[in-house]
């Protein structure tokens, strides 16, 4: 397995800082790293103290979504509820285009194992499930026996770290199916069933796992709370915005000199990753488009590069940060078929609930393939945005919702590639 | 395995071993030894009711044969008090069962968007092509089985191909048949 992360650019290195280090995998000399100290300190805490450490620090979901992580801790019943409480951890990372909690977890097992138990004390959980994607075999060996370090040594199970404090955490392995990331889905698949999302309300907090309260957190979420608990939420906001604070795995791919993960402070613009860290396009190329948070987000032609990498400034920039995953197209990409690609992902990935859904991505998906093949009609363009309307906002989950972004922003943002297709089969691509 | 398997991790072995895979037919019972029955109540012993423990198990069939057969669907249900159709109706809705046996090398090709730009879908014709078979066809040897995969999660490594439990990334159409030679000679170096 390739390493990716470049300590000689500048990056920040607080997630990534043992990465890279094989022996950093292991309990003892994870230990002599500062290992586990903010466990240590949340165990002299409240469930309600630590909550509101985070609530300071303004960490946000590193899943995609960006939603408060302390706030979402907070949604959970408090002491006066008896029913089981559980904590999953979302390492079904899919997304095409991301790929850094896949990182965490094969070089900082002990990181997200000490976050997933801060987490757990925070919302008072006795049982911890990291779902982790079928696909991660060379993962599974060193997540596992770190797992079963920490169980031997008394960093999980009964009375941990000799506190009063006991909590349980299993590995659970999925199956190859997109949508089991999806909260809901991901509760249906541990569950046992088919990973098929559910309306929210009741939201996982309320009925989750088992019908217990239950938070679902991503990898790279959990895996920045330690730091969080042991050096406090001020210094945590020493990096980043006043909205987006602290640092960010960047999962930078496509059309780029040094592709790869690279942990940015929340903010510097969008073209410095791309240009200065990522050394820009090979062999001098133009870059044509960026999609900058995953393939569900919407397209950035190259005067909007410059967008700041927040919440916010990526939401300005008529996007989204998503997984923090640009993937970089140059002059030579036909956009067409890289939009028919995606779209072919997400009707292949429909769980097939919702009539929209299953039957909107698929036709999303022939009607590019056929404009591909040279016999398209300019009628399809105003299909096409037909489409991206039924396909907003009218489903279970977001699913739908992801085709649209990259799909109605390639229709609004490159029409002509679209029109030298169908009315010259020809394309715009160099 | 000297060390005792931990419960918390007895649900999470990797399951695509080369051993098991490209056997044939072989399809063990998976609760008749010890070491299954062992693996069962390890891995029911870290849930609250029966049918969580599915996955897990339809994850141990496959480690165990190489494959998921309806025989051991129903052996699961029958462990779990489920419906052998439940089991089928989950077990085919998770794209890494193999719901009949494969070839001793399980070839997945990435082909979406990050490996797409990166010659994906070249890398997948030409595994196609020096294994000669089609996509999910197995080749008459057992040793080959090439299919196109969604996003492996390496997308900085395009193009990414996974190959039973190991990834190999960066590769080039241009690399392509020196891995499958090198698959070829560990597939004779153990038959000898």
């Amino acid at each position: 397995m390739a390493f990716p992360h470049r300590h000689d650019l500048e990056t920040t290195t607080l997630l990534s800082r043992h990465m890279g280090e094989e022996e950093a995998r292991h309990l003892d000399t994870w230990l002599e790293r500062g290992g586990y100290e903010g466990l240590r300190k949340a165990l002299t805490m409240e469930p309600e103290e630590i909550v509101q450490v985070v609530k300071d620090s303004g960490l946000r979901g590193r899943g995609g979504a960006g939603f408060p992580t302390g706030m979402k801790w907070s949604f959970m019943p408090g002491a006066d509820d008896d029913r089981p409480h559980y904590l999953c951890c979302n390492a079904d990372e899919s997304e095409p285009g991301a790929f850094k909690d896949r990182e965490v977890l094969r070089w900082s097992p002990h990181l997200l194992i000490e976050g997933c138990m801060i987490a757990a004390r925070a919302i008072r959980a006795r049982h911890a499930y990291i779902y982790i994607r079928g696909e991660f075999f060379p993962v599974l060996p060193i997540l596992n026996r770190a797992v079963s370090d920490a169980y031997r040594e008394g960093y999980l199970g009964e009375g941990i770290m000799g506190s009063g404090w006991s909590c349980d955490l299993t590995v659970h392995v999925g199956a190859g199916a997109y949508i089991a990331g999806e909260e809901t889905g991901l509760m249906a698949s541990l569950e046992g069933r088919r990973a098929e999302p559910r309306v929210k309300p009741p939201f996982p907090a309320q009925v989750g796992i088992f019908g217990q309260p239950t938070t679902v957190n991503n990898v790279e979420t959990l895996a920045a709370v330690p730091m969080i608990l042991t050096n406090g939420a001020e210094w945590y906001r020493q990096w980043g915005t006043e909205k987006s604070p602290g640092t960010k795995l960047w999962c930078c791919s496509g059309h780029l000199n040094r592709p790869g993960n690279y942990e940015m402070a929340l903010g510097v613009p969008l073209k410095d990753i791309l240009f200065d860290v990522c050394g820009g396009i090979p062999e001098g190329r133009a870059v044509r488009a960026v999609i900058p948070g995953g393939s569900s987000t919407a397209y950035l032609t190259p005067d909007e590069l410059d967008c700041e990498t927040t919440y916010e400034g990526l939401k300005e920039a008529g996007s989204s940060l998503g997984t923090a995953s640009p993937i970089v197209m140059d002059e030579s990409t036909c956009l067409l078929r890289a939009t028919r690609r995606i779209a072919q992902f997400y009707a292949h990935e429909s769980c097939g609930q919702c009539v929209q859904c299953r039957e909107g991505t698929e036709w999303v998906t022939e009607i590019l393939t056929r404009i591909e093949h040279g016999d398209g009609r300019m009628e399809d363009i105003d299909t096409l945005y037909d489409l991206c309307e039924q396909l907003t906002g009218r489903t279970i989950c977001v699913l739908a919702d992801s085709v649209v972004f990259p799909l109605k922003s390639s229709l609004d943002k490159f029409r002509d590639e679209y029109e030298a297709h169908i009315l010259r089969d020809t394309c715009t691509a160099t | 395995m000297s060390e005792e398997l931990h419960p918390s991790v007895a649900g999470a072995q990797p399951y695509m071993r080369e051993e098991r895979q490209g056997s044939g037919t072989t399809d063990e019972p998976l609760f008749e030894s010890d070491e299954g029955r062992e693996r069962l109540e390890k891995i029911r012993s870290r849930y609250p009711s029966a049918r969580p423990a599915l996955l897990p198990l339809l994850n141990y069939a496959q480690e165990k044969n190489g494959w998921v057969s309806t025989r051991a669907m129903e052996e699961i249900a029958g462990a779990l008090d489920l419906t052998p159709a439940c089991v089928h109706s989950v077990a085919t809705f998770y794209t890494m069962y193999n719901k009949r046996p494969v070839g001793r090398y399980l070839i997945q090709v990435c082909t979406n968007i990050s490996c797409h730009l990166n010659r994906g879908d070249d890398v997948l014709e030409r595994f196609l092509e020096e294994t000669g078979t089609r996509p999910g066809e197995t080749s008459e040897n057992g040793l080959f089985t090439v299919v196109e995969a969604e996003c492996l999660g390496a997308c900085g490594f395009a193009t990414v191909v996974q190959i039973n439990e190991d990834y190999v990334e960066n590769v080039t159409p241009e690399k392509v048949p020196d891995i499958v030679d090198a698959l070829w000679a560990r597939a004779e170096g153990r038959d000898a």
